[in-house]
């Protein structure tokens, strides 16, 4: 049962993602989009990083998707010409894609996969707020001024002036 | 390692109470998917074409196409969205630890979202906030007529 539901998230991250590459027009890629990062949060869920999972939905599906939709729709021509993608160097980088693909291939297979025993594995939230709020508080005080640097920096490009 | 695989994976779902999301999605997808099969089935298959086919907007005859071009202001709005965003993310292992660290944990995350409060001071003051100010082009429609109209 749980295999199959693997398998199946598997697959329909594959295949939207296969979908964005090949749909013919931006705005279907973006929604296409939506599914595969929803698929990408489930395949979290596997690793046991449910908190990565539920970050995955927050940002990239509910902000970075919504961004991805708006740049697609600031696009000035999007309402008189027909907007396509046309890939470009297809044979270049299908044999860029293959290679990546050989490298991960043998990477899984030479690597002495442990299976470790099963145990009872709470939930990870507790671990990281001790983890940022004691261990690491300087790099997470870092990450806000990371944050504000950055929306400085968007809001200011972004400005029309 | 099939036993052991298909075991781990069931862990995750006895420990990490994950249950209840996969039987909310397969619910979603039949709640959504179910009628739409059913309509497929039982509606009449010719096509009438014209108004059958419009967009349904309240009542509305629909003008022009859903796919036009945004104004640059949503753009901002969605990128301090995103900032807050994650903002809000670090929010929740605080939450969970909160009573375990009391004071500390607090003063910590009042620093923290102290320094975002100096990012968000900075779009308001430089009016990101301030809602889209710009002349109206009316299109094709109805109101093709109106002109040189600024509206806030």
């Amino acid at each position: 049962m749980s295999e199959i539901l693997f398998y199946a998230i598997a697959a329909i991250t594959i295949g939207s993602a296969f979908w964005v590459v090949t749909s013919k027009n931006l705005v279907y890629s973006a929604v296409w989009l939506f599914v595969t990062l929803f698929g990408v949060a489930g395949l979290f869920i596997f690793l046991y990083a449910d908190f990565i999972a539920a970050t995955q939905v927050l940002i990239y599906v509910g902000g970075v998707l919504v961004l991805i939709i708006f740049g697609v729709m600031l696009t000035s021509k999007i309402d008189t010409a027909k907007i396509s993608q046309s890939s470009k160097g297809k044979f270049i980088g299908a044999v860029l894609s293959l290679l990546i693909f050989g490298m991960m291939l043998t990477v899984i297979l030479t690597t002495n996969w442990k299976v470790g025993e099963l145990q009872s594995v709470d939930s990870t939230v507790n671990t990281i707020g001790n983890m940022i709020l004691n261990e690491y508080l300087l790099p997470f005080e870092a990450v806000s001024i990371l944050l504000l640097g950055a929306l400085i920096g968007s809001a200011m490009l972004s400005r029309k002036k | 390692m099939s036993i052991n695989f298909s075991l781990k994976i069931y862990g995750i779902f006895v420990y990490q109470n994950f249950a209840p999301i996969v039987v909310f999605i397969v619910l979603l997808i039949a709640l959504l998917g179910v009628p739409f099969i059913l309509q497929s089935l039982l509606s009449p298959k010719q096509n009438k074409g014209g108004q059958k086919l419009d967009t349904y907007e309240c009542g509305e005859v629909p003008e022009g196409n859903a796919w036009i071009k945004f104004n640059i202001r949503f753009y901002i709005i969605a990128l301090i969205f995103i900032i807050f965003d994650v903002e809000v993310v670090f929010l929740f292992p605080w939450a969970v630890v909160f009573n375990e660290l009391g004071m500390l944990a607090f003063v910590e995350m009042m620093i923290f979202i102290a320094i975002l409060l100096v990012a968000f001071a900075y779009v308001w003051v430089k009016e990101d906030l301030n809602w889209v100010k710009m002349s109206v082009k009316y299109g094709k429609g109805r109101y093709a007529n109106l002109k040189g109209d600024k509206e806030v």
